[in-house]
Parts: structure tokens; sequence; C-alpha cells
């Protein structure tokens, strides 16, 4: 039995037509989907949108996380001492505790000063004025240094400075931090999920969408088997497609994620400020960009793969 | 060049379509398929170009047994085979060249080569000056020529035309057919199913003619 003759050139020749052909099918397909442009540009945008969701979110919680990271730093035990210690007890006791190494800064409040502070707090005037003694503590602010502030050692902080004879009670300013990074990483968590179910939902957009252009070509398809197409051949357009489908899905997502990060700047900085602080809002950035273009590309083509695997089983014989 | 070796082709939903089909065509030669619809002409030209394979029995074309050949080789097998048909099955989205230089680009030859053959191929089917157009903009019989210009374009040894002018008057239809014999001239091997009998009867060409599957008449070979 003799072998099906090949077109008879040099193997350097061969790759030469063969990239040739890629680059083709390559131009060839962002061709047809700028010739549909309504189409194409619902498509994309359905991508974009889907991968635009996740990357906001990833954005966001990443954001949340610099800023609580930056407050970490200035945890604070609030050590409220008992109503019949004087101030002299207290500047002294203060004295004391800032001679230990864990502690960064001590700052005592001191009863009448929270009065004062609690009067400029307004609303509050009338009710103090009936009163006759001072109801408020002095407090003492305990700031750990950089190295002594992880929970563990904040609580056992807590109850050494609760041994203290001086001590009535104690709060622990990091509670809440505690909770907000316990919802954070929840978000993560929630993040990848709503991810991985939109990178799916890509998946399936785009194996749909090929999966139509291949039968709205069906005739085209059958003339190219007739006159010997291989089976790569034929698929190669429809991965590209694939590729650009994912690849303009991806920036548009970029866009979307760069916008609303511009959008939101103004009223995060308005917000930063009414907590005298100041906060820029981090984008994707380069790694992040690319992140999402590369996931876009990667489902698209993964989408249409499985779409032409399905549906163009290549020249076969009944 | 061609070689069946009994062979059956039964369809599920419609039963044997070929039954016990021997007949054997040599390099060169030029032969005609007739028959009634649906005698199996077209059935016969599908096994050939491996569109199809047969339920039974051995079909041998240029040496290569189709039975054996892996679906891998089938496009390589086809290039081999220049396939005709009746509604030309061009693409009309796109230009005569193009449609013409379609299997020299599935079979990866460069740019230049495809603008040296189309145009050698257009030359030889008369439509040189009409490579620019697209099909719709050509008449039928114009169509045929476009689609045979496509079949010969990588020289292949063997022709297959399944009703080649079937809609076409008797005097384009004479000029189709000077077409095959100047490829037959070159060494060609041509089998053309057709069922203008008129026109085939005044040629000396050999003739195979099917009925319900069978072949009932062969003018020439055995």
């Amino acid at each position: 039995m003799s072998r099906v003759r090949r077109p008879s050139a040099r193997p350097s020749e061969l790759l030469l037509i063969w990239l040739a052909h890629h680059l083709r099918s390559a131009r060839e397909s962002l061709r047809r989907l700028f010739g549909m442009p309504l189409p194409t540009t619902m498509t994309v945008a359905v991508i974009g949108i889907s991968l635009a969701l996740p990357a906001t979110l990833y954005v966001g919680t990443d954001n949340l996380r610099t800023m609580t990271g930056r407050w970490d730093q200035t945890a604070a035990i609030s050590l409220f001492l008992r109503h019949e210690v004087d101030s002299d007890t207290a500047r002294a006791l203060a004295e004391r505790l800032r001679a230990r190494p864990e502690l960064a800064r001590v700052e005592l409040i001191e009863r009448e000063q929270a009065l004062a502070e609690f009067k400029e707090l307004g609303g509050f005037e009338g009710a103090l004025e009936a009163l006759d003694d001072n109801p408020l503590p002095a407090v003492l602010a305990l700031y750990p240094g950089p190295d002594h502030a992880t929970p563990e050692q904040l609580r056992a902080l807590e109850q050494q400075a609760l041994a203290l004879p001086e001590a009535d009670f104690a709060r622990m300013d990091t509670l809440w931090i505690e909770r907000l990074q316990a919802i954070l990483a929840l978000a993560e968590t929630a993040t990848l999920l709503l991810g991985a179910l939109l990178g799916l939902g890509v998946l399936l957009i785009v194996g749909n969408t090929i999966r139509l252009e291949i039968l709205n070509r069906r005739g085209e398809i059958e003339i190219m088997e007739l006159v010997g197409a291989t089976a790569a051949f034929i698929r190669r357009p429809f991965l590209y497609a694939g590729a650009w489908y994912g690849l303009l899905g991806g920036l548009c997502a970029t866009l979307l994620v760069t916008l609303s990060a511009t959008t939101l700047q103004g009223s995060v900085s308005r917000l930063a400020a009414l907590y005298g602080g100041e906060f820029r809002l981090a984008g994707l950035g380069l790694g992040g960009t690319l992140a999402v273009v590369v996931t876009g590309v990667a489902l698209g083509l993964v989408g249409s793969w499985i779409a032409v695997g399905r549906h163009l089983q290549g020249a076969e014989a009944h | 060049m061609i070689e069946f070796d009994h062979v059956h082709k039964r369809y599920p939903e419609r039963g044997e379509a070929l039954s016990d089909i021997s007949f054997a065509l040599a390099a060169g030669e030029m032969a005609f398929l007739t028959g009634h619809s649906g005698a199996g002409k077209s059935t016969l030209l599908r096994l050939i170009g491996l569109l199809e394979r047969p339920s039974r029995g051995r079909v041998v074309v240029d040496g290569r047994d189709l039975g054996a050949l892996p679906r891998r080789q089938i496009p390589l097998h086809r290039r081999q085979v220049g396939m005709i048909f009746q509604d030309h099955r061009l693409l009309a989205d796109r230009s005569v060249f193009d449609n013409v230089a379609l299997p020299l680009q599935v079979m990866g030859y460069g740019h230049r080569e495809i603008g040296r053959r189309v145009r050698a191929a257009l030359d030889h089917v008369g439509l040189l000056k009409r490579e620019r157009a697209t099909p719709v903009a050509l008449s039928g019989g114009e169509q045929q020529r476009v689609g045979i210009a496509r079949a010969v374009v990588a020289r292949p040894p063997l022709l297959l035309a399944d009703e080649p002018t079937g809609n076409l008057d008797p005097e384009l239809s004479r000029e189709i057919f000077e077409l095959f014999e100047r490829f037959q001239y070159v060494g060609v091997t041509l089998l053309i199913a057709t069922h203008d009998l008129s026109l085939v009867a005044r040629m000396p060409y050999r003739i195979m003619t099917l009925a319900d599957g069978r072949l009932v008449n062969d003018s020439g070979g055995w």
C-alpha cells in the first residue's frame, strides 16, 4: 500500500508555511470578529463583566487588608483604672509601664481630661453637669511595640494589665480588627468561589459562541474537508477566535476595574479624611492586569477547545 | 487507479444502496457512470472520495486500500482526488480566486506558488478574467467551471464528477465534457456520474450503468 504523498518542500520551508498559516488564521479570526461588531461586543462585554466582578472583589479585599494592616500597628489596649485611683498614682503607674520593653508607648488620659473630651463630643453637657462628681475613670492607652502585637501577645498583655491592683477593666481595641480580618478572609474565599463560578461561565459563553460559529460555517467546513483539510487546519481559526474573545474580554475587565477604582477614589479619600487619614485605592497593578488578561485568554482557548472538540470531529468517512 | 471488489453499501434507514459492485478503472481512463437518480451513482463516488466507507468489500484507489486507511490519512487521500459536484459547493463569501486556492492553502503551499497554480487552473477553464468576482456574480456554467478549477488546481491524478452538467443546457454541458476530455488527454483518470445519456452516447468512452445499486452494464473493462 503506497502512502499518500505530501507536498514536497524542505522542513524549514514547511515551518515557515505553518507559521504563516497560524498568522493568517489569527488575523482571519480577528477580522471575522470585527466583521460582526454587535455580537462580538456583546460577547466580549459579558466576558469582561464576568472577569471584572471577581477582580473588583479581589482589589476591594486587597485594599481593605492594606488598610487594616496599617491599623494593626496602632492596636491598643485601653486600661480603665479604678475610680479611687488618684492622679499621682495614675501617673506613677504610667511611668512604671513605660519602662516595660513590650510597650512602645503609654498614654495617660486623666479623669479631668476625659471629661473635657467627652464634653467636646457634644450632646452630653447637660447630663454631665447634673452630676456632682466626674463619673469618668482615668484611662491608660497601652500601645505594644510592633513585635508584641500578635493577638496572643495582646491577650497576654491584657491579662497582666488586669492583674494590676489599680486596674478596673480593660478593653482591647483589636477585637473589631480581628473580626474585620475574619470577614476579609471570608470575603477572599467568596471571591475565589465567585471567580471559579464566573470563570466557568466564561468557558460556557465562549464555548457556546464558538459552537454557533461552527454551525454557521458548517458548509464551509464541509468544503474544507472535501478538499483535504486536516482536523487541525479546520480547528485553528476557531481556537484563535476563542483566544481573541478571551483577550478582548480580559482587556474589557481590566478597564472596568480601573474605571470603578477611579470612580470610588473620591469617596474613599473623603471617608479616609473623616477618620483623619489618607488612603489611596490600589488598582489591579501590572501583575493583576496581566493575570486577568491571561486568565481571559486561557478561558477563551479552553472554551473554544471544548466546543471544537465536540462539534468538529474532523474529516470522517461514515 | 480504482478497484472495487464485491463492494456493498447499506444504510440503516434506506437499506442497500450498492450491492456487490466489482470493477476496475485503469489509470488515465475516462468513464461515465449512468443510471436513474437513486441508482447509487453518488454513493459509489462517495466511497472513492472516502466520504463514506463500504459496509462490505474492498475499495482500492491508486494502490491505497481505503478500508485500511486510518482516519488521520483521510485528508491526505482527498488531496489526491479532485471532486466536482452538481451544486458546485463554492464558498459564496469568497472570490473565485480564493475558492480555487482553497485546496492549495489546505495543503500548505506558499503564497506565490498558490497564485501561479490558481491562475493556471483558471486559465484552463477560461475564467482568468473573473478571479476577483464572487461566485454569485457568475452564471451556472461559470460556477461549475470554478468548481472544476478547484478540483484540478492541486493536479490530482483522479477526478470525480457527480452530475457536473445537471443544471446546464446542452451547449454548456458539451463544453464541460470537452474540458474533461482535455484533462484525460494529459493523463488524469476521470469518473463522471451523469444521466445525460444523449451526450454520453456520442462519446467514445466506457459507460457503466447502475440500476438499484447493481452494476448492470459495463461497456469496457473486464
